[in-house]
């Protein structure tokens, strides 16, 4: 069920260098959304609506999190956004992660920067499913390391900064040989992480959530699409993804 | 307020509907709204076979508007008129069938294949797509070439056939007055315009296909001043687009000569824009002075006194 609906924000907090959490209120969404789901969200004199994932939600209290990165000229313009401010947004959207069948297995998060957000509410919904978490959280750099202590929450965390200043110095994928076993993986973050990922989990069922420019957000426009693995076309990001198989799509 | 409007093929309850490729076939935005509240909905383009689009990205914000290049993605004919014209059908709502081709024997086809239906009540004739790299454009471009695959369209179908314009040319009244001459029953105008953007990182296009369409309220003075030139030249009816927002915006293109309008990029900013201006367009044309759409159509051209002194 998807709605265009007016979010409040309750909290603006700075969680790293540019990047802000945002705390929204709907009880809509925070009723509706599942892991991995989306917001669309409309900004003030911007043509387009920025995409933006889902970080936390509490039903009871209606509040929705976000967590977004200044990278262009829409973020750069929420981010002047204020507490009690109101954003017209459309959502809950997109598929999310599946989790059925996670009930007591040891699950492999791996995010990058500012795909780590959806990985969070994905990682407290699993802990819920009685799943084991173990999270590999991948940054630029010391100052970009935001909800290190939240994930930490949730499982066996490992840090990794591109530079070294903070946790283990590299890229996610040079941890993946301390984390021991896992059954499955989920995966979100910049597309060569994503596909560096894939290549050496390929013999691990696993999940990623992908993003892409997007136009309108339900499917109708064609605009953000993936190619899939047997070449016969492509699936659309913000309908039937962001979330898809590891095997299901071709990362160029 | 009488919003009603009666074009070849067309009865509509409103001169409201949203532009091909801004609503895919219908079924995303019917969660949002009744599609029984829109004029027409004109589809998504059709081709011959099924197209599989550009790579992405293929969308980019611009100032007050955006780009897009998606490359006429589509099933196919075939399955158009299988999988998505019978949900349109289960709407009180005109359906438009959008047809596009790299050759003039594929828009033939196309257009032959819209016999099969009794669902369709008009064609909408692309022959401005910019953002495929054969076919398309190069028929929108030539006044010869426009007439030709007009004149062919009009052989294969039964129905009444609109042709859409490219902005993208130095004399759009030539185009217009060709597709006329070849039997056009109307026209729709105006299609992108071919932009471009630099991405900085990486210091190449932003946009795969190199360029894109350029649509939204950055073309809308561009698409009224070439309806208020075309109204004045042919006798056909227009359906005006490109960049419209809100029930003013549609007012201004009806003044201009256009007899009703298509709603695109908006869509995408508000998936209820079209519901929300057929609300509002009694209280803007009755602010204005008018009783219905009839009554506005063409109002605002200032006709020129002859000038008898250069023939």
């Amino acid at each position: 069920m998807i709605n265009k609906v007016n979010m409040v924000i309750q909290k603006k907090t700075i969680v790293a260098k540019g990047t802000l959490e945002f705390v929204l209120k709907n009880d809509f969404i925070s009723h509706h959304a599942t892991p991995g789901q989306f917001l669309h969200i409309l900004i003030d004199g911007l043509t387009l609506r920025r995409p933006v994932s889902i970080t936390d939600l509490d039903k009871s209290s209606g509040e929705v999190t976000i967590v977004f990165k200044i990278v262009g000229e829409g973020t750069k313009k929420l981010a002047t956004y204020e507490p009690r401010q109101s954003i017209d947004v459309i959502g809950p959207l997109g598929n999310g992660f599946d989790i059925k069948d996670t009930h007591q297995k040891t699950v492999l998060l791996i995010g990058g920067g500012i795909g780590i957000p959806p990985l969070y509410h994905l990682g407290k919904r699993l802990v819920e499913n009685d799943a084991k978490i173990i999270s590999i959280l991948g940054y630029q750099t010391k100052e970009s390391v935001f909800y290190e202590r939240e994930f930490q929450a949730l499982g066996d965390t490992y840090v990794v900064t591109n530079d070294g200043t903070h946790g283990y110095q590299g890229l996610v994928t040079d941890v993946l040989s301390k984390v021991g076993s896992f059954d499955t993986f989920y995966t979100c973050g910049p597309t060569p992480m994503l596909k560096a990922v894939k290549e050496r989990l390929s013999n691990v069922d696993g999940s990623i959530s992908l993003e892409e420019r997007m136009g309108c957000g339900i499917g109708a426009c064609l605009a953000c699409v993936i190619p899939t693995s047997d070449g016969e076309g492509y699936r659309k990001i913000c309908q039937d993804g962001p979330v898809f198989h590891a095997k299901e799509v071709n990362l160029s | 307020m009488n919003l009603s409007v009666n074009l070849p093929g067309l009865s509509m309850k409103n001169p409201i509907m949203p532009a091909s490729g801004c609503f895919g076939f219908g079924h995303e935005y019917s969660s949002f709204f009744d599609l029984s509240t829109l004029g027409a909905v004109m589809m998504k383009s059709a081709t011959k076979y099924e197209r599989l689009g550009n790579p992405t990205p293929r969308v980019a914000e611009t100032s007050s508007g955006m780009l897009n290049a998606i490359g006429l993605q589509n099933p196919g004919v075939v399955k158009i008129i299988e999988s998505e014209v019978p949900f349109l059908a289960t709407y009180d709502t005109c359906v438009i069938a959008n047809i596009a081709g790299s050759s003039v024997e594929e828009y033939e086809y196309v257009a032959k294949s819209f016999n099969q239906t009794d669902h369709v009540d008009a064609l909408e004739l692309n022959i401005s797509c910019p953002n495929v790299k054969e076919g398309g454009i190069q028929f929108g471009t030539d006044p010869y070439m426009a007439a030709y695959v007009t004149e062919t369209v009009k052989k294969a179908t039964n129905l009444p056939v609109y042709v859409k314009l490219s902005p993208n040319v130095t004399d759009i009244v030539a185009i217009a007055k060709a597709v006329e001459s070849a039997g056009a029953d109307g026209l729709s105008m105006i299609n992108t315009l071919t932009g471009m953007r630099m991405h900085l990182p990486s210091q190449k296009p932003l946009i795969a296909n190199k360029t894109g369409g350029l649509s939204g309220p950055a073309i809308k003075p561009i698409a009224i001043r070439m309806i208020y030139e075309v109204k004045q030249q042919v006798s056909i009816p227009i359906i005006g687009m490109g960049g419209i927002a809100s029930a003013e915006d549609v007012l201004e293109f009806i003044l201009a000569g256009a007899n009703a309008v298509a709603i695109g990029t908006a869509n995408f900013n508000n998936p209820l824009i079209c519901p929300e201006i057929i609300n509002e367009l009694p209280n803007v044309l009755n602010k204005y002075g008018f009783n219905s759409i009839n009554e506005a159509v063409g109002k605002g051209i200032i006709h020129e006194p002859a000038d008898i002194s250069s023939s």
